[in-house]
């Protein structure tokens, strides 16, 4: 079998590695700018998890679509959102993706293909199985992706979702971020099955792959086949990824007592980007001095994002009952 | 007396209850070792373990669905929801099941089962975390709905609704939460369906809701100042509604206000306004004001979200208008 990321050239390696650099760097500000009481509501980080979205939403083309949940600043920045319109968001600020309507849990940028994350835990999965009904319905060889967590696997959404996916032969594909808890509580006390992929293949007859959530030539070569299957009218696969956020639930939370400090360590030193950094020094595909460069690039873009997200204007209060319903009807 | 919080006060409604009654157990997410999200139950799971205070996945129609199995079979399950923009997943078990079991056993099955946490606008929480929806839960036959505003009230009306054996909605705004008041030490019980006049006065009537009530209050206290005397009643709880003391009020001061912070189209202005139209109207000398939050989902921008809640200024022109009509 080829092995998509054997065909990468260095330009998309580095590419990989920038979109991790650009979560990790915009949410370790926001984080701050959430303990300085700038960003007023919750605020769920991604931190350690940065390799899921960019190695998923590298194989996907801007009218794909996803589908994300509370914890969803890296899928939009995966799928393209702007710093700017991500950080103005978490602030509050017209200028945010969701023009100050959504904050952290309701990023919306459809132009680009991010049909929304959510305050609600499940509904991605179901509203990822309509897309890919929506598509095959048009004849489009557009692909759905619903990204959820572990939390989400125990709720009747997974199991209608999935199995009306598998059943209609829709071109999704399902992304489980098993991090290992939902909130506190951990994933082998919510079931007795935490093998997600097992359960698409038995349960619903579903193409489904395990992969270490933490390396993202894994995600990105298990979602190369996942989004070839779904384009090609083939059906939808499921991706069980392994991971762990190594920051509290939200931000401001208590982080004791449900998890040790060795398990924190051992994943850390799983470092997503340290990982990916360390393969291409090691491979000889990139050097120390461009991974430098990147940082460095990357720095000025955060930077500008949150002195843009800190200057532009709140919403006017005269339009916080605007676009209920639909124009021009 | 001591004063404890709107929250403690709740719980200590639940620890006694749990300790004389065996049948109680709490199911949700959280509630366990780490004593909810909202510190609903800390320190009963030492106390209780497990089986008393259950830890969930997160099904929400899972476990309010079982819950009703439980509560038909000698259980009195309490669901910690957190938000109860959470539990609209399992409406199907509240409206189809849970409020109609009781009627469709000829009385012979009892629901006794508490449905608790937060409901209301505040923090930036965005409109998935703010909600509010009793209205639907008034609107459906079969459910009692309580809405304290005080820690006293708090604490003895989880008291009587955890010894009923009605479905009952026990619904905290979350602004509330860590308000002081006293409380007393003792065990008591708040009867469902009697209002309280939380301030009396003559020149007009206003029904509060949840965090309403202390709101108005105090633009009444300022209100006095210019010679303004209004009555503020809280309700305290909607299903069963005590239309009396709304009435008997209106006798007296000809004038009815409404404040809710949620939405008004067929809301509970709406309703207080029709019974008394029906039951008081020659005791009217104005028509009846209502004051609700905007008919929005809930912004998340604090410019957004202030818009579309009715504050103090908007409360204070209120009743103002209505003096004047
Ligand atoms: C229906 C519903 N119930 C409860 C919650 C509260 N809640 C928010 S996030 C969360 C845990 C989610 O865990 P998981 O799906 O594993 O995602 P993670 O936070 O680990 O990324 C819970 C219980 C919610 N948002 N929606
Ligand atoms: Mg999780």
């Amino acid at each position: 079998m080829i092995n998509a990321t054997d065909e990468l050239g260095a330009e998309q390696l580095l590419a990989l590695y920038r979109v991790m650099v650009l979560i990790r760097r915009t949410e370790e500000r926001l984080a701050r700018a959430h303990q300085m009481g700038l960003v007023p509501g919750p605020c769920h980080t991604y931190v350690g998890e940065e390799a899921i979205a960019t190695g998923v939403c590298a194989n996907l083309r801007e009218d794909d679509v996803v589908f994300s949940t509370h914890r969803g600043h890296g899928h939009a920045l995966a799928k393209g959102v702007s710093p700017r319109a991500v950080a103005a968001e978490l602030f509050g600020k017209a200028t945010g993706c969701s023009q100050g309507r959504g904050g952290s849990m309701h990023l919306f940028a459809p132009e680009i293909g991010l049909m929304g994350t959510s305050g609600i835990v499940g509904p991605s999965i179901l509203q990822g199985a309509g897309a890919g009904y929506s598509f095959k319905l048009l004849g489009s060889d557009q692909v759905s992706v619903a990204f959820f967590g572990d939390g989400a696997v125990s709720n009747g959404a997974f199991h209608e979702g999935l199995n009306l996916a598998a059943i209609w032969d829709l071109p999704v594909v399902f992304v489980c971020e098993d991090n290992m808890y939902a909130t506190e509580v951990a994933f082998r006390d919510a079931t007795r099955v935490q093998d997600v992929a097992g359960r698409a293949s038995v349960s619903y007859d579903m193409a489904s792959v395990r992969v270490d959530g933490n390396d993202v030539m894994a995600v990105y070569q298990a979602a190369e086949e996942a989004v070839s299957r779904a384009r090609a009218g083939q059906g939808p696969s499921l991706i069980d990824c392994k991971t762990y956020r190594t920051r509290p639930h939200a931000e401001g939370m208590r982080d004791g007592g449900y998890r040790t400090a060795e398990e924190m360590e051992s994943w850390k030193a799983r470092d997503p980007i340290a990982a990916h950094a360390a393969w291409l020094i090691d491979k000889g595909r990139a050097s120390a001095a461009e991974l430098e460069a990147i940082e460095a690039e990357i720095k000025a873009t955060v930077d500008d994002a949150i002195e843009f997200a800190r200057s532009s204007p709140f919403p006017e209060p005269a339009t916080a009952a605007d676009y209920i319903f639909s124009r021009g009807a | 007396m001591r004063e404890i919080t709107y929250t403690e006060a709740a719980r200590e409604a639940l620890a006694e209850q749990m300790a004389v009654d065996p049948s109680i157990f709490v199911v949700g997410e959280g509630i366990g070792e780490r004593g909810g999200n909202f510190n609903t139950t800390l320190g009963l799971y030492e106390k209780y373990g497990p089986m008393r205070l259950r830890d969930t996945p997160i099904v929400e129609r899972g476990f309010v669905g079982m819950c009703a199995g439980a509560a038909m079979t000698g259980s009195r399950p309490v669901v910690d929801f957190m938000f109860i923009d959470f539990i609209l997943d399992s409406m199907g078990e509240l409206l189809n099941q849970i409020s109609k079991i009781q009627y469709m056993s000829s009385g012979r099955i009892k629901m006794p089962i508490v449905l608790r946490g937060c409901i209301g606008i505040g923090g930036a929480a965005a409109t998935h975390h703010s909600g509010s929806y009793y209205p639907l839960f008034v609107h459906i036959p079969g459910f009692r709905v309580a809405l304290p505003s005080t820690p006293y009230d708090a604490k003895g009306l989880f008291k009587t609704a955890l010894t009923g054996d009605d479905p009952v909605l026990f619904l905290e705004h979350k602004l509330l939460l860590n308000r002081r008041g006293p409380v007393p030490e003792e065990a008591y019980q708040l009867p469902f369906g009697q209002a309280a006049v939380i301030r009396e006065g003559s020149d007009a009537t206003v029904v509060a809701l949840a965090i309403m009530a202390p709101k108005v209050r105090e633009v009444c206290d300022e209100l006095a100042k210019d010679g303004l005397d209004i009555e503020v009643i809280d309700p305290r709880t909607l299903a069963p509604l005590d239309m009396a003391t709304i009435l008997e009020s209106v006798a007296k001061t000809g004038r009815l206000l409404i404040a809710d912070e949620t939405f008004g189209p067929c809301g509970i202005g709406a309703e207080i306004s029709a019974q008394v139209m029906e039951q008081g109207f020659d005791d009217l000398d104005a028509p009846i004001a209502r004051l609700n939050g905007m008919h929005t989902p809930t912004p998340y921008s604090p410019s957004l979200e202030a818009a579309i809640i009715p504050d103090k200024a908007a409360i204070a022109q209120a009743i103002r208008d209505l003096v004047a009509e």
